[in-house]
């Protein structure tokens, strides 16, 4: 295939319809009595004239507009599925069970599909992915010839070229003072102009024609930043449970660092301190002010093996309140969740018949001990420890999990005048006594429980990209939409003065520009060919 | 000028599928990527076991090593506990030692456990589940099979039969 010389003495690539130095139409065929297509300058696009290595083919076909656009429409619609039902990680059942179970034979389905972890699946990101590749290769396939194009043009432009613009019209006398004072006009409205044998080509704007390409370097930036996520170490969301009192390791940190949870605080609006709010407090009830965790941070010192106790160096103490984490190194910790768990329970050991207490233990739910001595011969032992109690299907008590949410107890009491002990089963509102009629019973005291702070340890190292992505992208938008691309041709053919004028958009406003510059001329303002034929169409 | 075209073409396609491949790959193994992978070495720890002896794994090199995660209230790891101390006692001498370890119990509960179970294999508690999160492990019981060289022969979840046991115990028999 060979480039094409144009009688103009300009070689434009292989494939261009219209010279990209004087405009002449290239491509012969095309019917010769309508208006241009200056899309692109009508530079060639390559993918549209090469198609013969599989490289090509790929190429070409992400070249494609039309299959970018439907790309889109199909991420959009596989998009909206995902949401017709929960997705897999906000809901608390195996994904196996809930879908069928909550919503029948569609949840089942739905789940079958795979449509439980849509945006994770590998054809959602194929697709994403397919949209990026669209995005890299239609902008390139563009940018490059249109820039050459726009590059290569000339003053003087071909007949054919100029009758054909959009706005165009032709004068038979112009004086000199005229034109002087269209190139004045012309330059206080900022235009570029060059000159070349008499002939006049002003132009301005023309970075405007760039406003996508740079959109599309942005959101390339934006979807990079996307990617980075999936590198490990570049972005940690974590949640992070820790017990008032307890020190735990903050996930994702390779054990670099400790968390201990000093005490957690929830307060309420009181109504009788902020007098304002007192109206809207009864008619809410309570109102939570505050949810804060005083904790404090440690660096582990020096190595440990995994389950050795570690060396810890105190970093810092922070008050985590919602949306003031505490930050270090990358890492956020926010003050996300607490939940109320059941720390001790207490009972007394008493006479079923005098109702005396003979001692009272306390029993760490989390440690219990295997003997409360209660003193004078008096003692109590856990025989068995249910932290989580419910029956198994044999009837056999048993614990659901290793978390206190529903503590029993077997407990043997040994007293003074049953030595031996006896048996005694307790659960919460529940005491079973399986050899029969005790004499000394366990008497619920009562409950003390403990605030577990929920945290979220955060870090996103891939924000920069998110945002210099979003910047451009703005940058971009800016640039194509406040700008106009807008050129005006004066010259002489055969005898005359032609006027022909594009912009790539916002036509209106080109040929108020161009009225303004002929006001004080005798020339005559050009014609919108395009309303022109408008109006035929309708007049008929 | 075709060639150029081409090789650039090349270039481009290749870059932005390199991307593509790899973040596919990364989504799809980030969930159900093993922390421990087969084939590498055991992450070395150490813990206290019920009667006070600290266990380095690293200590058993030159020795297998059986490798058990389990809890009290997980129904099928009561299930396994007297099938692996049965094979316990069968491979002690024979060079396989067995660790197992309770994930964040109290000491009553696995006390308890062991003793009703009459397991006498070290049994060691996992207090701030850091060997758990070490070993990436997730549902219980889960198993890993570890050979002389401290190189992880196979990873195991679920419930073990007797004769599955002693299969594994052959498997890392020095």
């Amino acid at each position: 295939m060979n480039d094409v010389k144009c009688e103009c003495g300009h070689v434009n690539p292989h494939g261009t319809v219209l010279c990209e130095a004087c405009g002449k139409e290239l491509m012969i065929g095309t019917i010769t009595d309508q208006l241009i297509d200056m899309r692109y300058e009508g530079s060639a696009r390559r993918s549209q004239t090469y198609n013969k290595t599989i490289i090509d083919k790929i190429w070409n076909f992400f070249s494609s507009v039309k299959v970018g656009v439907w790309l889109i429409i199909i991420t959009l619609v596989a998009s909206s599925l995902g949401t017709i039902l929960p997705q897999e990680m906000y809901i608390d059942l195996p994904a196996d069970v809930y879908y069928e179970q909550e919503y029948g034979w569609f949840g089942k389905l739905y789940y079958q599909l795979g449509f439980n972890n849509l945006y994770g699946s590998w054809w959602y990101l194929i697709l994403i992915a397919m949209i990026g590749i669209s995005l890299v290769i239609c902008s390139l396939d563009r940018v490059v010839p249109l820039y050459k194009a726009l590059k290569a043009q000339r003053v003087t432009r071909h007949e054919g070229f100029l009758k054909r613009q959009r706005v165009f019209g032709v004068n038979d006398v112009v004086s000199e003072s005229d034109l002087t004072v269209i190139k004045k006009q012309l330059k206080e409205r900022h235009y570029h102009i060059r000159e070349e044998n008499g002939d006049v080509l002003a132009e301005k704007g023309r970075f405007s024609r760039w406003g996508p390409y740079v959109n599309h370097v942005g959101l390339i930036i934006f979807l990079f930043g996307g990617m980075l996520r999936f590198i490990p170490g570049m972005y940690v969301n974590e949640d992070l449970w820790v017990r008032e009192g307890e020190t735990a390791i903050v996930p994702e940190t390779d054990g670099q660092f400790y968390l201990h949870n000093n005490k957690f605080i929830l307060e309420h609006y009181d109504k009788n301190k902020d007098k304002t709010f007192e109206k809207a407090i009864n008619k809410a009830g309570e109102v939570v002010k505050n949810y804060q965790s005083n904790v404090v941070l440690y660096k582990r010192v020096g190595q440990n093996l995994p389950g050795e106790k570690p060396n810890l160096k105190k970093i810092k103490d922070y008050k985590v309140r919602v949306n003031l984490p505490l930050q270090y190194e990358g890492y956020s910790v926010f003050q996300a969740s607490f939940r109320n768990e059941l720390n001790k329970m207490s009972f007394a050991l008493t006479n079923k018949q005098t109702n005396i207490s003979n001692g009272e233990l306390t029993i760490d739910l989390r440690d219990p001990q295997m003997k409360y001595d209660l003193g004078k011969g008096y003692s109590v032992e856990i025989l068995n420890y249910f932290p989580d109690f419910e029956f198994a299907k044999n009837g056999e008590p048993t614990t659901k999990s290793r978390i206190p949410n529903n503590p029993a107890f077997v407990f043997r009491m040994v007293t003074p005048d049953k030595p031996k002990g006896e048996t005694s089963f307790v659960a919460i509102k529940q005491t079973i006594e399986p050899f029969g009629d005790n004499r000394y019973k366990m008497t619920f005291k009562g409950i003390e429980t403990t605030n577990v702070s929920g945290f979220i340890v955060r870090k996103d190292s891939t924000l920069w990209a998110i945002i210099l992505g979003g910047i451009i992208f703005m940058i971009g938008v800016i640039q194509g939409a406040y700008w106009n691309h807008r050129r005006i041709w004066i010259q002489n053919k055969n005898g005359q003065v032609w006027i022909a004028a594009h912009t790539n958009k916002n036509w209106y406003g080109l040929k108020r520009e161009i009225e303004g510059v002929l006001a004080d001329t005798k020339l005559s303002v050009p014609i919108d060919q395009a309303q022109i034929e408008e109006n035929e169409k309708g007049g008929v | 000028m075709k060639k150029r075209r081409l090789v650039i073409r090349s270039i481009i396609l290749l870059l932005l599928g390199s991307a593509v491949v790899y973040s596919l790959y990364a989504n799809l193994t980030r969930d159900t990527k093993q922390k421990v992978a087969i084939g590498s070495e055991a992450p070395d720890f150490a813990l206290v076991d019920m009667q006070g002896n600290k266990h380095q794994l690293s200590d058993y090199r030159g020795q297998g090593v059986f490798l058990n995660f389990w809890g009290t209230w997980c129904p099928p790891c009561k299930k396994e506990m007297p099938y692996i101390n049965n094979q316990y006692h069968q491979y002690k001498d024979k060079g396989v030692q067995v660790l197992t370890v309770d994930i964040q119990e109290s000491e009553l509960a696995v006390n308890q456990f062991a003793d009703r179970l009459k397991l006498d294999f070290p049994i060691m508690i996992d207090t701030d589940k850091e060997v758990m999160n070490t070993y990436g492990i997730d549902p219980l019981p889960a198993t890993f099979l570890i050979d002389k060289n401290g190189k992880v022969v196979k990873y195991y979840t679920g419930e073990l039969t007797e004769d599955k046991i002693r299969e594994f115990m052959e498997k890392i028999k020095p």
